[in-house]
């Protein structure tokens, strides 16, 4: 009843063409914005910010860039990671090399480093694909993993190995504490997944799932695999770069090599496969779900052991979070293959008809 | 030259435990198309079975003999992944049939979770040794051709020993045997092979026993060379780049691409390591996968891949 597109006429082709042509859904999503920016600060506490929210909103934004590459031009990628640490370690060398140079500029720096490692990881993806792919990216992985801990430029040449920044200001304004932060990734959250949603819109966005879908009848009607498929590699690695980058910065402070080891590659790829794939919206659903969930099974885990009369260890708790992490994986895939944004669009679906089926 | 031919022998040795993982995945894609990344989390789940069984069998039966210990703990670690497979075709496989390469192989990482953290959970997240009295001491050989001769390591010897059997019997299952008959019809096309009757389920859970015990194997070598830990998954890692090398689909591919890239990567660290560093053991044979694969997407004796519209 409430959630239909009846009575709603376009009378021009901008009006048709927009994001969301339907008005419930556009009015949603700005208050979801207006929610989360200014709703949210003051709701929520500073262990909610730095354990769930900032990762959370991060995260999302990596996930975007992983769909890009595998749910919308179908590349898999297991080198994820490793894209997220060169933005990282890269948006630190400009940032501590470069004299005055703003916050901004360091992380989309980072990010520009990320799309030429990516692009130049993609070429494989020109010979070979699905599985093959699959691997090669793990070579970018690997690779990264050795060269930021192994080549003394990229970390300023710190002892330890590891890196850190202070004093990240915006326009004079300090980023320091919970709130702020969160206001900071939450802005590049919301300008980037605008940007990826128009670009899986338009017309290099259907090129990408023509490619996806089958790339040699794609090429037969004249999309250039290589074009396509090295942008998307690009802006993929773009938006994992700036992700690497703001995590790094904003969320950690202070990181090694370890931080984007091949567990991070899995962990997005898992966002991507529990959100969706070719979906913007699953990316935040999949960055949701395996952001709480460890949080979840780590508080309900010792209570539901209270329950039975037996304490858990916390090697215990470790060990079972990977059993039910796994075992969840394992589950959606069989019960729900197109993750939860397919969920969510039959509930769309099934909202349309609501009260009234007819 | 002594010490070249002993890196190259070093190699050899680490690249015949490649390809006994590789083996695993090779069969398991053969006969069920499922790009198998569980088979590392197989090697330590199986290894840490045979560990512990051998240490708790003797305390349970009450006795002393190592020997026996240790044959009962095989049988138990084979048994576990005889269980392991047919709990994986009927919880797993069964469900996503027809379902894209890509989500198996999601699945199959859903499925490295769970044994990783299963396999600690029942049988400790300690090291563990495994003592299969495998000799530890060092021979010299070929005295009278190099001066102080040849360091080789009488384990390793043995090791390849007991993979190159590992790899006779699995060929004359494969080509003697009805069941293996049957597989490589399975591998050969799905649809032909459950046309004629062969009960496909049925097939996969023998497959996944068998790279189950290829993983054992392979777990037991390892395990009682550094011991059976964690780390076991990411050596297991190696195996990826093997089968793209040897290509996805060929067994003789998986043992030669094992030496190739065991060779590779021991000459590359002692010769060009000291150049950018050293440390280039850990990603020498991914890259080298990734230029193999731009020149021979297929591997070195996969099928031609071939793309129709």
């Amino acid at each position: 009843m409430f959630y239909r597109e009846n009575g709603q006429f376009k009378i021009a082709y901008r009006a048709d063409q927009q994001i969301f042509p339907i008005a419930q859904d556009r009015w949603a999503v700005l208050a979801l914005i207006a929610f989360a920016f200014l709703a949210v600060p003051f709701l929520a506490d500073g262990y909610l910010f730095r354990a769930i929210l900032i990762p959370f909103v991060i995260l999302s934004l990596a996930a975007i860039g992983v769909n890009i590459l595998v749910g919308y031009c179908g590349q898999i990628s297991l080198g994820s990671g490793a894209f997220m640490a060169v933005g990282a370690y890269m948006a630190y060398n400009v940032f501590v090399r470069i004299d005055g140079v703003p916050l901004i500029l360091a992380l989309l720096a980072g990010g520009f480093f990320a799309m030429l490692v990516g692009i130049v990881f993609g070429v494989p993806s020109l010979r070979v694909k699905g599985l093959y792919l699959a691997v090669a990216t793990l070579a970018a992985q690997f690779f990264c993993d050795w060269a930021f801990s192994r080549i003394n430029w990229f970390t300023n040449n710190s002892s330890s190995g590891s890196v850190a920044v202070s004093n990240l200001s915006f326009l004079g304004w300090q980023i320091d504490t919970p709130v702020e932060k969160y206001l900071f990734c939450l802005t590049f959250t919301a300008v980037f997944a605008l940007l990826a949603k128009n670009l899986v819109r338009g017309a290099i966005g259907r090129e990408w799932m023509a490619i996806r879908d089958m790339d040699v009848a794609a090429a037969v009607i004249g999309i250039r695999p290589m074009y396509a498929k090295l942008s998307a590699f690009a802006v993929s690695s773009f938006i994992i770069g700036v992700a690497g980058a703001l995590w790094a910065f904003v969320h950690l402070g202070s990181w090694e090599p370890a931080a984007f080891s091949i567990d991070r590659s899995f962990q997005l790829l898992f966002m991507v496969i529990i959100g969706g794939m070719g979906s913007i919206m699953g990316s935040f659903f999949g960055a949701a779900f395996i952001v709480v969930l460890p949080i979840f099974l780590n508080q309900a885990l010792p209570w539901v052991g209270s329950l039975v009369g037996a304490t858990v260890s916390t090697a215990m708790i470790s060990h079972a979070e990977y059993m039910i992490f796994g075992g969840l994986i394992v589950w959606f895939l069989i019960a729900e293959p197109h993750g939860l944004a397919k969920l969510w669009s039959i509930g769309k679906q099934k909202m349309r008809l609501w009260p009234f089926p007819h | 030259m002594a010490f070249f031919l002993e890196t190259m022998l070093g190699g050899l040795m680490a690249g015949v435990l490649y390809s006994v993982v590789a083996l695993g995945f090779v069969l398991i894609f053969k006969a069920s198309g499922v790009f198998n990344f569980a088979q590392g989390a197989m090697v330590l789940f199986a290894a840490l079975a045979m560990a512990r069984f051998s240490e708790w069998v003797p305390v349970w039966l009450g006795f002393e003999s190592q020997v026996l210990a240790n044959v009962i703990a095989f049988v138990l670690a084979a048994l576990c992944m005889l269980v392991f497979a047919w709990l994986v075709e009927r919880l797993v496989l069964r469900h996503l049939v027809n379902q894209e390469a890509v989500t198996l192989l999601m699945a199959t990482l859903g499925i490295t979770y769970f044994l990783d953290g299963f396999g600690q959970t029942i049988f400790g997240s300690a090291v563990y040794r495994i003592n299969v009295g495998m000799p530890k001491e060092p021979v010299f050989v070929l005295d009278n051709v190099f001066q102080g001769g040849l360091l080789v390591n009488k384990e390793d010897l043995i090791a390849a020993l007991i993979a190159a059997t590992l790899v006779a019997v699995l060929s004359l299952f494969f080509q003697k045997t009805i069941t293996g008959r049957a597989l490589r019809a399975v591998a050969d096309d799905h649809q032909a092979a459950q046309s004629i009757g062969i009960p496909l389920n049925r097939m996969w859970v023998i497959v996944w026993f068998v790279a189950g015990i290829t993983a054992l194997v392979a777990g037991i070598i390892w395990g009682s060379k550094i011991g059976v830990q964690f780390s076991l998954t990411t050596v297991a890692l190696k195996a990826l780049p093997v089968i793209i090398l040897g290509g996805l689909t060929s067994v003789p591919g998986a043992i030669v691409g094992g030496l190739i890239i065991g060779v590779g990567e021991k000459l590359s660290e002692v010769y060009l390591g000291p150049m950018v560093g050293g440390g280039i053991e850990i990603w020498f044979a991914y890259v080298l996968a990734l230029v193999f694969l731009l020149f021979r997407p297929q591997g070195l004796f996969g099928e031609k891949i071939i793309d129709r519209v």
